[in-house]
């Protein structure tokens, strides 16, 4: 074989990728238990999702389904919290509780000749948890610290902020943790009734991937969980209002060396039949390193360590977004260039045919890698779970991206984002860019004070 | 428990570690570079992170960067840099090894003819800001830099933070980096792992075409610098936080050094998880402190051990200095229960498990074998490092409690600003930026 730098090796065949089977099967209360072979290592990644978040929060108590959340772990019975995490450590297993606008995901990780122990701690922590009054207070306490010290970090006021001024008092317009003055409304009350209304079976997935097998995982949860019940689950949450607010706002960072900023609108919901092409669009837009936006901003213009764009998909219209930080003097020019960016790709600056075949190639070519571990494949079942897909959905993947043409990125972005309904935020010294934003013609900056969001 | 392994060397010196694993049809390539902010010296720091930023900026026979042929492919892709070594990997379906194989040759060999002012201009501008956003612009995200100058003295390499001082980046020039690369940046400095769906002899002989021709260059002289601490350095920094935060930090022994798995354990067990001692105690108990957290940084010429809490509203620093010291002290004079020794084993016999279940990444087996290659000059040592934590005893581990000597620390404050009274006692102002 001789080699030769004059052109780069075309990459050879990969053999085909499937995703595995999922052996199903459900307990009487309801409780669906999913399973995949995965023997590579002597572990098991566990996982319970149950489809009620942030986005259930009641008015005036938001922050609830995430404390309830937080409280999972805080012992049960005559078990301490500290006895109940002295039992995980014990199983050397990670353990971890997740929660979303749309739902809540306990997971644990351990060695397969601890699947059964650890199916029995999971159970303990999502159907028997003690939520005590004394425990309460402390987990509230502790959230209330957290939101005193994000007040900082320009990244979370960024996210916190952005997500009122797109939603309003819509569902998903805070994000999980709440504000001081929800959290102080709070009982332990008001979480053990979340817990007794929102935390049921009957809506709820277990997924088991690693080295264990169907019945046998079947068996545990019949011993962990059978006694767990509750009411089912009231209906699905109805879209909220969305408020028409400032096309530019400020939360003011004084002599911050950067702003962060958050240009975006509520977009579109997962089940749009849109999704496939707008992952195109976007990975071409601002979702890869070699985006359009981050190129520009980053690799010709130098202003910041990196720029992206993602559309969230939730169950009901999530945000398009960008997120970038970038050095206060380029503030203008980098909401200008974003912005124009953003209109570009709907049909003035089409998608070319190189880029295309990049962003489709980025995303299929390395699509298994997102199957290698345990954890990846429980974590893509639960996404079928939380979002109703069907059980061809990864197999269909490749193929679907693969048909996005050069029109269908122009009008999915035409149809799902609109350059004149952006909402741009920045967290960043207010004196030193205010009078470079009149040439936006975004209007005149409005001061988001810290206690509105 | 092991990852199966051949390595060959070169004759230009470059290694060449490779690892099957037909599980997922994907390849990871990995390449080390011995070279880290450890050999930069002082007032020219962070051209090493610097560097990181220049190799995926093109080389000779791919001026249009590295990021756009590989995700081209599928690849993922990334860097990093530290203290030690840098690092560079990709991630790539199965047929596309022979790609990542030319990309990272050609770097190797030729990237100096590639590199323009223009690309070291912008750069150098996007180093800034990954500081600015990383750092200036993070609570307490200067700490990083006060511990480092507290803990060792100028003319120790690990004074400084690996993404450099912020006139030393402003100031380095052009030709400064290329002797620099032409230094560090060589087959006999590097270390190539390759792992996944691969056939050994294949990916070896794709590995020798590719490689074989880059010229050797002069091996590189260990840095041995020591540092030790005379007594308590007590320091503070006023910030844009809202709560206080006290920093306690000591040195202690290098990576893989006699005592470094004893720390490991025993930082863990006075302050990582809710079942840890100060955890309890500050947390969940006393309630003085917001988090707690420890951890034996281990590093290729020395270590330093790291304890960190928050105070709750209402509580002074002075407050959780005696409550960590205290804990500290039981530990040295008591040891470690046997619950906590049973604990320790199974937690670690897990970690290592779940080592095994990628092939690629930071962390991943392709970089473990590079780890073990460069630092140990053995890939063959994944067993007997699980068996460093399996052989640490009550007594070893209570021994190790006594490198965290409070006659010899650096005791940081970082407190909101115009509250210095917040700050442990007599603790003296200093300038970070």
């Amino acid at each position: 074989m001789t080699i030769t730098r004059e052109r780069l090796p075309e990459p050879g065949p990969t053999r085909l990728f499937t995703f595995p089977a999922i052996d199903k099967s459900a307990l009487p209360n309801g409780l669906r238990v999913w399973t995949v072979r995965h023997p590579q290592v002597p572990l098991v990644a566990l996982m319970l999702l149950v489809r009620r978040g942030a986005a259930w929060d009641p008015a005036g108590k938001e922050g609830l389904a995430a404390v309830t959340a937080d409280m999972l772990d805080e012992g049960t019975g005559d078990r301490s919290a500290i006895d109940m995490h002295e039992a995980i450590a014990r199983l050397g297993a990670q353990f971890d509780t997740d929660i979303g606008a749309d739902g809540v995901v306990v997971s644990m990780t351990a060695l397969s000749r601890f699947t059964r122990q650890a199916l029995g701690l999971m159970s303990d922590v999502v159907v028997r948890p003690a939520l005590r009054e004394a425990d309460f207070a402390r987990v509230r306490q502790l959230r209330l610290h957290r939101l005193t010290q994000i007040r900082d970090i320009p990244t979370a006021v960024a996210d916190r902020a952005f997500l009122k001024l797109l939603y309003g008092v819509h569902p998903y317009g805070h994000s999980p943790i709440g504000t001081e003055a929800s959290l102080a409304s709070m009982t332990v009350d008001d979480v053990r009734g979340f817990h007794r209304g929102a935390i049921e079976p009957s809506d709820a997935t277990l997924v088991a991937v690693g080295d264990c097998d169907h019945g046998e995982i079947a068996g545990f949860a019949e011993e962990a969980f059978a006694d767990w019940s509750g009411p089912p689950s009231g209906a699905a949450l109805a879209d909220g209002h969305l408020p028409q607010g400032a096309r530019l706002n400020v939360v003011p960072r004084a002599a911050a060396p950067q702003s962060e900023l958050r240009i975006g609108h509520v977009a579109v919901a997962r089940n749009t039949p849109d999704y496939h092409t707008l992952l195109v669009a976007n990975a071409v837009l601002g979702g890869q390193f070699v985006s359009r936006i981050n190129l520009n901003l980053r690799e010709h213009k130098g202003v910041t360590y990196g720029a992206r764009t993602a559309f969230e998909f939730r169950r009901m219209p999530g945000p398009f977004s960008l997120h970038v930080s970038v050095q206060t003097s380029a503030t203008a020019q980098a909401i200008e260039e974003s912005i124009r960016e953003i209109g570009d790709i709907r049909g003035p600056r089409p998608v070319t045919a190189d880029e295309l075949s990049l962003g489709i190639a980025g995303i299929t070519r390395g699509y298994p890698r997102n199957f290698e571990t345990a954890d990846q494949i429980a974590r893509a079942s639960m996404q079928l779970a939380l979002y109703d897909l069907p059980d061809d959905h990864y197999a269909q993947f490749v193929p679907k991206i693969e048909r996005v043409t050069i029109d269908d990125v122009s009008a999915v972005m035409a149809r799902h984002v609109d350059p004149a309904r952006l909402t741009t935020l920045i967290v960043g010294d207010l004196d030193s860019i205010a009078a470079d934003l009149p040439r936006l013609g975004l209007g005149e900056p409005v001061v988001v004070p810290h206690d509105s969001f | 428990m092991n990852i199966a392994f051949t390595k060959h060397t070169l004759d230009n010196g470059l290694d060449v570690v490779l690892h099957e694993d037909h599980a997922c049809p994907i390849v990871a390539v990995n390449v080390w570079y011995h070279v880290g902010s450890k050999n930069e010296r002082f007032g020219r720091t962070g051209l090493a992170h610097l560097f990181e930023h220049l190799m995926f900026e093109g080389s000779e026979h791919c001026q249009r960067g590295f990021f756009q042929p590989l995700q081209g492919a599928g690849a993922t892709l990334n860097g990093s840099t530290n203290a030690d070594r840098t690092n560079y990997w990709e991630v790539v379906p199965t047929g596309a090894l022979e790609l990542a194989l030319w990309m990272e040759s050609d770097r190797m060999g030729y990237l100096l003819p590639a590199l323009t002012p223009e690309k070291f201009n912008n750069q150098r501008d996007v180093v800034l800001n990954e500081r600015r956003q990383n750092y200036e612009n993070r609570p307490y995200g200067l700490a990083p830099m006060a511990l480092l100058h507290a803990l060792f003295p100028d003319d120790h390499p690990y004074h400084w933070t690996t993404i450099g001082e912020i006139e030393d980046v402003r100031a380095v020039q052009l030709e400064e980096l290329r002797a620099f690369f032409r230094r560090y940046y060589h087959p006999a400095n590097a270390s190539l792992a390759i792992a996944g769906d691969i056939d050994t002899p294949h990916a070896l002989d794709l590995a020798a075409q590719y490689f074989g021709e880059l010229e050797a260059g002069d091996a590189v002289p260990p840095v041995r610098v020591s540092a030790s601490l005379a007594g308590d350095t007590r320091i503070l920094i006023e910030d844009r936080v809202e709560l206080p935060r006290l920093y306690l930090a000591w040195l202690t022994p290098a990576m893989f050094a006699p005592g470094d798995a004893d720390l490991d354990l025993a930082t863990d067990l006075l302050a990582n998880g809710k079942t840890s001692r100060l955890y309890r105690r500050l947390v969940f108990d006393e309630r003085i402190a917001t988090d707690v957290s420890a951890s034996q940084n281990s590093r290729e010429i020395a270590g330093y051990a790291q304890i960190t809490a928050t105070a709750a509203p209402g509580h002074s620093l002075a407050e959780l200095e005696r409550a960590i010291l205290d804990e500290i002290a039981k530990l040295a004079a008591e040891g470690p229960t046997d619950a906590e020794m049973a604990r320790g084993r199974v937690q670690a016999e897990s970690q290592f498990v779940f080592r095994l279940q990628t092939v690629g990444g930071f962390g991943g087996k392709s970089d473990q074998l590079n780890a073990y290659n460069v630092f140990l000059d053995d890939p063959n040592y994944f067993d007997r490092d699980l068996l460093r934590y399996q052989a640490v005893t009550r007594e070893s581990l209570q021994a190790s409690a006594g490198y965290l000597d409070p006659r010899a620390r650096v005791t940081l404050s970082i407190v909101p600003r115009d509250r210095a009274a917040l700050a442990a006692p007599d603790s003296a102002p200093v300038h970070v930026t």
